[in-house]
């Protein structure tokens, strides 16, 4: 039983537990799934700027901030108690693709080749990590969500808007993907 | 008690995003690679999930344990910045291989460097504050 919930989960069991996060936050805190506003709210405690965009109380989204710390006490205990050592189950295609452009490490989660302090020099590093952490942070305060509050509790709510954020997404990252990340890799 | 719940559910959504692997960078790659069914299997199969709850939650009239009535309002509708922070967002999603979430959690798998990403969207929704009266909403 251990065996089978240490090894990484399929499809049909994780997506159904994910969109359960919609109902459980709704019944037991009564707030909407969400977590890139945790971005915002982190600013806002830190007092890191003075734009009336920051002038709000976050004591009283505390909630979220409280819960993307679980987020990240839940990979330390899965790390800990449940770990897999099995690599990342991704198709033959990417393994050979990733292999072709220089990626030789599929050991993590992520290729050790661009996200480790020991490269931090590294162009590709600093393109990955410190660039597209600000896409990340521009773009979904820009869109009002990420993949949680669009893709999953909007989608759900037949919202159009995020029906357009999700469709940039796609859009973004598609053409990331396919014509940027080579390039990116090549700097390795 | 609140607090406390709080946390309880981000441990288990970080702990479900880690064992569907939804935070490797190499599933975002495969993903839009079209390469695999396992990341779009996991996002409709959410809300698909998400969207029968909703409704039931609305069917029977629900209430959250503090005794109040469930009815989540929706986000607004900014054609332009849902369109164009999108697009940016999916820039950076590709670029770190993560989404928001899976920041948190990547930092909890062990990848310190990840907390630099996240100092750097902080930074971004900093200059997102900064612009957002001068750009297209």
């Amino acid at each position: 039983m251990l065996q089978f919930i240490s090894d990484p989960w399929p499809w049909y069991v994780a997506g159904p537990l994910i969109g359960l996060m919609v109902p459980l936050l709704l019944l037991v805190l009564n707030k909407s799934f969400g977590v890139s506003g945790s971005l915002k709210h982190m600013c806002a405690m830190c007092s890191v700027s003075s734009l009336s965009y920051f002038k709000y109380n976050w004591k009283k989204e505390a909630w979220n901030l409280l819960y993307i710390f679980g987020i990240f006490l839940g990979a330390v205990l899965v790390a800990e108690y449940l770990p897999s050592d099995r690599l990342v189950g991704i198709s033959d295609a990417t393994v050979n693709k990733l292999s072709d452009m220089g990626i030789s490490n599929f050991t993590g989660l992520m290729p050790e080749e661009i996200f480790s302090f020991n490269h931090i020099s590294n162009p590709a590093t600093l393109i990955s990590v410190i660039l597209g952490g600000f896409f990340v942070g521009f773009g979904t305060r820009y869109a009002g969500g990420c993949t949680s509050g669009h893709a999953i509790m909007g989608l759900s709510q037949f919202s159009l808007g995020s029906l357009v954020a999700v469709i940039g997404f796609f859009i973004g990252g598609l053409f990331t993907s396919w014509l940027v990340l080579p390039s990116i890799l090549s700097l390795i | 008690m609140k607090h406390l719940y709080s946390i309880l559910l981000g441990i288990l959504f970080g702990g479900i995003l880690v064992k569907a692997e939804v935070l490797s960078w190499f599933r975002i790659q495969e993903m839009f690679w079209f390469q695999s069914f396992h990341m779009y299997g996991i996002i409709g199969s959410a809300i698909a999930v998400a969207a029968l709850s909703l409704w039931l939650l609305k069917r029977y009239g629900a209430k959250s344990i503090n005794g109040e009535l469930i009815n989540p309002t929706p986000k607004p509708f900014n054609k332009k910045g849902n369109l164009f922070g999108g697009i940016i967002f999916g820039f950076g999603w590709a670029l770190t291989g993560a989404c928001p979430g899976p920041l948190y959690a990547l930092v909890g798998s062990g990848y310190g460097i990840i907390i630099l990403s996240i100092l750097s969207a902080m930074f971004g929704v900093v200059v997102y504050g900064r612009f957002q009266d001068r750009l297209p909403h």
